[in-house]
């Protein structure tokens, strides 16, 4: 175990010398990987603002229950302990006689209400679902449908869900990309490390003549692309997190043009940990495939 | 211990370097195996340390058949070995400590460990004060010695030399067979591959003489 740890510290120790030792080469790879990473990333986020932006915009979501003509006090009850129920979110119960009240408020329709000669509106819930993901409004209205009394379930959500579908393509586009980057960072890698090896081709095989397992020559390449990688995607964050403050005061007064408020959010400390992660990740596999080749071609 | 019976190797597209060779060499021997360029010397260096394969035969060290040792026992096999080679594979780039670092990071001592033990190896071999010097500004006989320091450093039961006096002058030549008698006295197993016999009366040592890939004398029947 002892060795193990200095084994490995030593791997580390030398994969972050040869990093500090080429310093203009570096930087170029760095560049490279952190471009590579910040574009899906930055497409990822830009999705994210613009799917919360477009929720912001539509307000809260609404569903509308009309009820029979019929209906009497006793299946208003039994519709309120379902909702209180089965419901997460707010709803208001809507009297006939109030909508018609209303209605006469209205400027030009007070002599039309009086004209009538009964009531010709329904009672109504508004309800506000605290979960407005267009597939389970979709659900609660289809649920409500059911409900006795009910006439009519009202959900105006047809643009919502078109937007939600181009989302959705967006998001795979996105990771299509994602895909053939993260390849392209491998390649990247694995190119760096095989200029490496080839540079210390002696040194690697006077090492495996006197006794160093594939571990031993594989570990500090596999921390110097790791390294690499988790430095690309930290770049790769702080790229994107300056971009996004840099667009974040045109965007707001974008938003507020229209009348909306929305403040543009860029990469969580989340996101930026994932992101290092990933490039480690990477970084770890195309070192990883360079050294594998190398040891496979040269058997001492 | 090291046990060679029928050992053949033959190269692709070559006639046979080693043909049907058999000899046993006992723990704490001295041996030196000798003949002319192309007796099949370098060859058997290399069947013992594991670098080559052999064609037939077995040849069994510590009680491990080399001919059918999985891949992955390879590395554990040599560091039984504190090997010598021809052309000395020092890395120029790296000084003479860090070269003699080198197989104690492979086993994986600590730094501050395999510092200590390098600079003692150094001393023994006659470098010390050197270590800071890079490879290059030695001269061919410190060249050997630091060469076998590295050899030595990890306190190995066999040191197996090929040519280790080739292109030194007389007086570095006799430095390093003084240093392999030290060595031998202390119960290291010595090996040395030499086309060189001036030497031999000097260390009387048991005599394994090649020629043309047999094994004229020294070898068991
Ligand atoms: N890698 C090789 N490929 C083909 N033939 C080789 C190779 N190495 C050595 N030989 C041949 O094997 C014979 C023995 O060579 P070697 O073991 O190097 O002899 P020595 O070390 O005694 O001079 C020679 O004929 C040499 O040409
Ligand atoms: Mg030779």
């Amino acid at each position: 175990m002892r060795i193990w740890l200095a084994q490995h510290r030593a791997a580390l120790r030398d994969a972050l010398r040869r990093l500090a030792g080429a310093p203009l080469g570096n930087i170029l790879s760095l560049l490279v990987i952190g471009i590579v990473l910040t574009l899906p990333a930055a497409g990822w986020l830009a999705l994210d603002n613009l799917g919360k932006a477009v929720g912001n915009a539509a307000g809260s979501q609404q569903i509308s229950i009309f009820l029979n003509p019929d209906a009497e006090r006793r299946d208003i009850g039994e519709i309120e302990s379902r909702l209180r129920t089965t419901v997460p979110g707010q709803w208001r119960f809507i009297a006939r006689e109030t909508a018609l009240k209303r209605l006469q408020d209205t400027e030009g329709m007070a002599e039309i209400v009086a004209s009538l000669p009964r009531n010709p509106l329904p009672d109504a819930f508004v309800i506000e679902p605290a979960d407005t993901r267009p597939d389970s409004l979709e659900t609660l209205a289809g649920a409500f449908r059911e409900w006795p009394k009910v006439a009519h379930v009202q959900l105006d959500s047809a643009w919502i869900k078109r937007f939600d579908a181009f989302l959705r393509i967006a998001r795979l586009a996105l990771s299509l990309l994602g895909g053939l980057l993260a390849a392209a960072l491998v390649a990247v890698t694995f190119n760096t490390i095989r200029l490496q090896i080839l540079a210390q081709a002696d040194e690697i095989e006077v090492a495996r003549l006197i006794g160093a397992t594939d571990a031993f020559i594989r570990r500090p390449f596999q921390y110097y692309g790791a390294l690499q990688g988790a430095f690309g995607g930290l770049l790769a964050s702080l790229l994107i997190a300056v971009g996004s403050h840099l667009l974040s005061g045109p965007v707001g007064e974008l938003v507020a043009l229209y009348g909306g408020s929305f403040a543009l959010h860029g990469p969580s400390s989340r996101d930026a940990l994932l992101l290092t992660a990933a490039g480690a990740a990477l970084g770890w596999l195309g070192a990883a495939f360079s050294v594998a080749l190398h040891l496979r071609r040269e058997t001492p | 211990m090291i046990v060679a019976s029928a050992l053949t190797k033959r190269y692709p597209e070559g006639r046979e370097a080693l043909a049907g060779v058999s000899f046993e060499i006992a723990d704490g021997e001295m041996a030196f195996i000798t003949g002319h360029s192309g007796a099949g010397k370098s060859t058997l260096f290399r069947l013992m340390a594991g670098i080559e394969r052999p064609t037939s035969g077995s040849i069994v060290v510590n009680g491990q058949n080399l001919a059918a040792l999985r891949k992955g026992a390879v590395p554990y096999l040599r560091r039984n070995f504190g090997l010598i080679f021809q052309d000395q594979k020092l890395l120029f780039d790296r000084n003479v400590l860090a070269n003699v670092m080198l197989p104690l990071a492979i086993v994986g001592l600590p730094h501050r460990e395999a510092e200590r033990r390098a600079l003692a190896a150094l001393d023994k071999v006659g470098l010390h004060g050197r270590e800071k010097a890079l490879p290059i500004a030695l001269s061919g006989g410190e060249q050997q010695r630091l060469a076998i320091a590295r050899a030595v450093v990890n306190r190995p039961a066999i040191l197996l030399a090929d040519e280790p006096t080739a292109n030194l002058d007389a007086a570095s030549a006799a430095d390093i067979l003084e240093i392999f008698r030290a060595f031998h006295q202390v119960g290291v197993t010595v090996i040395v591959a030499t086309h060189d016999p001036q030497w031999m009366a000097r260390l009387s040592p048991r005599i394994l003489r090649l020629e043309q890939g047999r094994l004229l004398a020294g070898g068991t029947a």
